[in-house]
């Protein structure tokens, strides 16, 4: 961010030419390495879009799946259960994430609200899968495969990344406006409510975003706690719900070539999904710096 | 704002005010309770999950104790399970990835803070930040389809056939196996490590820089004297990171490992992680030993996983400056 990194090296006269040789060879690895990862980007992208987009039609979108060996059919039941289970999810982990980001920034003295930090990073580094497991013997022992089960795995996953954001934007609120209010004689929690949280409120919409973002791709944690579905499309979280992510994945565990070029258009619409998602928190993002920072 | 101006003039105490201050009483301490409580559940969350982690391979803890760790062997006929050669898979594929994506990530960070035009980077930025929101059972999709028969195809006779007499590269090359499991945590773990290696490089302050100029470096002498000695712990940092992405990942691994219980010198063979195996056995597991072995397996794993997060942040928190990593 620095304006120096833009300066050019200055010319350098008399300096040894090996010395330019090894700078130059850097300087093209560096460009390589650089191409390397946005040609793997194309490559992944480009694959889904070519294979998917010969598999998606109208009657995928909006049919369930075929039966066994039965041409055509679609993953209606797979679009339908993603969107509850992310929806439940982020009605678990959004308002409790922003309430941890509230307590960070209004009330918690700093110790307590650095050993949150420290739980909510060690919780973004629990492998998802091992939530499924964690979910599965706290829930699904007892009552079942539901989707209510899938959306608190999901809203785990969650959590972390909604609630460290949260803690972060509304940490940088002025604190001037924190003080008008409370000089103006208003109520500490209609000063948090009214003023602080709107002030923020699109590093705040970022924050839950990217966390949608991020559980609407994930597998493993449903992969026991919400996977065994029928082809029914079902809107009812009580039941297990069929998903985007655990479709593809058992449908790329098949050997058929059919079954592959359904799991290439149900990635392709999961893609578009994520990178809008995606694209528009990191425009929403940029937006938020630059307000809150003048 | 406007809505919340209180009347100007000597309070009145109104109907409306008086209910107001009765709301207020509740409503203080009432969002101060709500957030704490919201911060306890944080904390009761991973507390629970490492309980109920534990809890559940408490049957295989007692059945095999810590003699699970080194056994080689995983048969549901016989109940007899150990996770050696998971620990192996797990290792081998996280090592070589993070061998390969360390390199090229911090070669990435450099292009994006010295090299590249403003335009570009912006561009280039976005899309290497994109690469880490594909979800993993898409890479995996691909990495099945597309990679492995170029792998077992193209790839892999060719190494066979110049670099055979390294055991890593003897066997015979196949479409599941470790090596496409090290590509896909490789595109996994990228992103991780050189997003946060380009903030340690923004945080290079600009007049050691232009010393290094001053005095006549090249720009390559210039990185090589200033911004990776003045970010080094940062990079570490970083790579431990990538590595506690590349460890925990089930779903891609499992599409393209092809779950095979052994220790093999050689990454053309099939293999099993820790993650993936839990992710391919748990919903088919027959017996409660298994189930059990299964949580052991996952509780050695959130063991791994923690350890390594929490070296990973405490480096990157002390080596740089407050505000990367927040």
């Amino acid at each position: 961010m620095s304006a120096t990194s833009d300066t050019p090296a200055p010319k350098l006269v008399g300096a040894s030419s090996r010395r330019k040789r090894v700078n130059r060879l850097m300087e093209v690895l560096a460009s390589l390495a650089a191409g390397v990862a946005v040609a793997v980007l194309a490559l992944v992208v480009g694959t889904v879009l070519i294979k998917g987009i010969s598999a998606i039609n109208l009657d995928f979108l909006t049919e369930t799946p075929a039966p066994f060996g039965v041409a055509g059919g679609g993953i209606a039941d797979s679009i339908v259960g993603t969107l509850m289970l992310v929806l439940v999810a982020s009605a678990i982990a959004v308002p409790i994430g922003l309430l941890i980001g509230i307590h960070a920034s209004e009330f918690a003295p700093p110790r307590v609200s650095y050993a949150v930090r420290f739980a909510l990073d060690i919780l973004a580094g629990v492998p998802t899968i091992i939530t499924g497991i964690f979910i599965f013997g706290l829930l699904v022992v007892a009552h079942g495969q539901s989707g209510y089960s899938g959306s608190i795995a999901l809203a785990i996953v969650m959590l972390p990344i909604v609630a460290r954001s949260a803690q972060e934007v509304l940490g940088l609120v002025p604190n001037s406006l924190r003080e008008a209010a409370v000089a103006l004689g208003i109520a500490r929690w209609r000063m948090v409510i009214r003023i602080v949280v709107p002030s923020a409120a699109s590093g705040l919409i970022t924050g839950a975003v990217l966390g949608i973002a991020r559980v609407a791709g994930e597998t493993a944690p449903l992969l026991f706690t919400s996977s065994i579905v029928s082809n029914n499309v079902s809107w009812n979280p009580a039941q297990a719900l069929a998903s985007i992510p655990v479709t593809i994945f058992t449908l790329s565990e098949s050997s058929s070539p059919a079954d592959h070029t359904r799991a290439w258009g149900a990635a392709l619409v999961l893609i578009v999904a994520v990178l809008i998602l995606s694209v528009s928190a990191r425009s929403l993002h940029e937006r938020s710096r630059r307000k809150l920072r003048g | 704002m406007s809505a919340t101006a209180p009347s100007v003039g000597p309070p009145r105490r109104t109907f409306a005010t008086v209910r107001r201050k009765r709301v207020d009483r509740i409503g203080d301490p009432g969002l101060q309770i709500l957030a704490g409580l919201a911060s306890v559940v944080a904390v009761v969350v991973i507390l629970l999950l490492a309980y109920k982690v534990f809890d559940g391979s408490s049957q295989a803890f007692n059945t095999f104790g810590l003699g699970f760790v080194t056994a080689e062997v995983w048969n549901p006929v016989t109940s007899q399970f150990g996770a050696a050669s998971f620990i192996y898979g797990t290792v081998v594929s996280s090592f070589f990835a993070i061998l390969l994506a360390a390199p090229l990530s911090i070669a990435i960070a450099l292009y994006l803070t010295e090299l590249a035009p403003k335009r570009i980077r912006r561009a280039v930025g976005t899309l290497v930040e994109l690469l880490a929101a594909i979800p993993s059972v898409i890479i995996g999709l691909w990495g099945i389809i597309v990679m492995a028969p170029a792998l077992e195809n193209h790839i892999e006779p060719f190494l066979h056939s110049v670099l055979g007499w390294i055991p890593l590269f003897g066997g015979t090359p196949s479409p599941f196996g470790l090596l496409p499991a090290i590509f896909v945590l490789t595109i996994m773990a990228t992103p991780i490590i050189s997003a946060v290696t380009r903030e340690v490089f923004e945080t290079v302050p600009g007049d050691l820089k232009e010393a290094a100029y001053a005095m006549g470096a090249t720009r390559w002498e210039m990185v090589r004297m200033v911004i990776l000695p003045y970010s080094r712990s940062g990079i570490v940092g970083a790579t431990i990171l990538g590595l506690a992405r590349a460890l925990g990942e089930a779903i891609a691994v499992t599409q393209v490992i092809g779950s095979a219980v052994s220790i093999h010198a050689s990454l053309f063979e099939p293999a099993d992680t820790l993650a993936s195996r839990v992710a391919s056995q748990f919903q088919g597991a027959e017996t409660t030993v298994q189930t059990s072995s299964l949580f052991y397996l996952s509780a050695i794993l959130l063991v791994i996983a923690l350890i390594v997060n929490v070296v990973a942040r405490l480096i990157v928190r002390r080596g740089t400056p407050a505000g990367v990593m927040n």
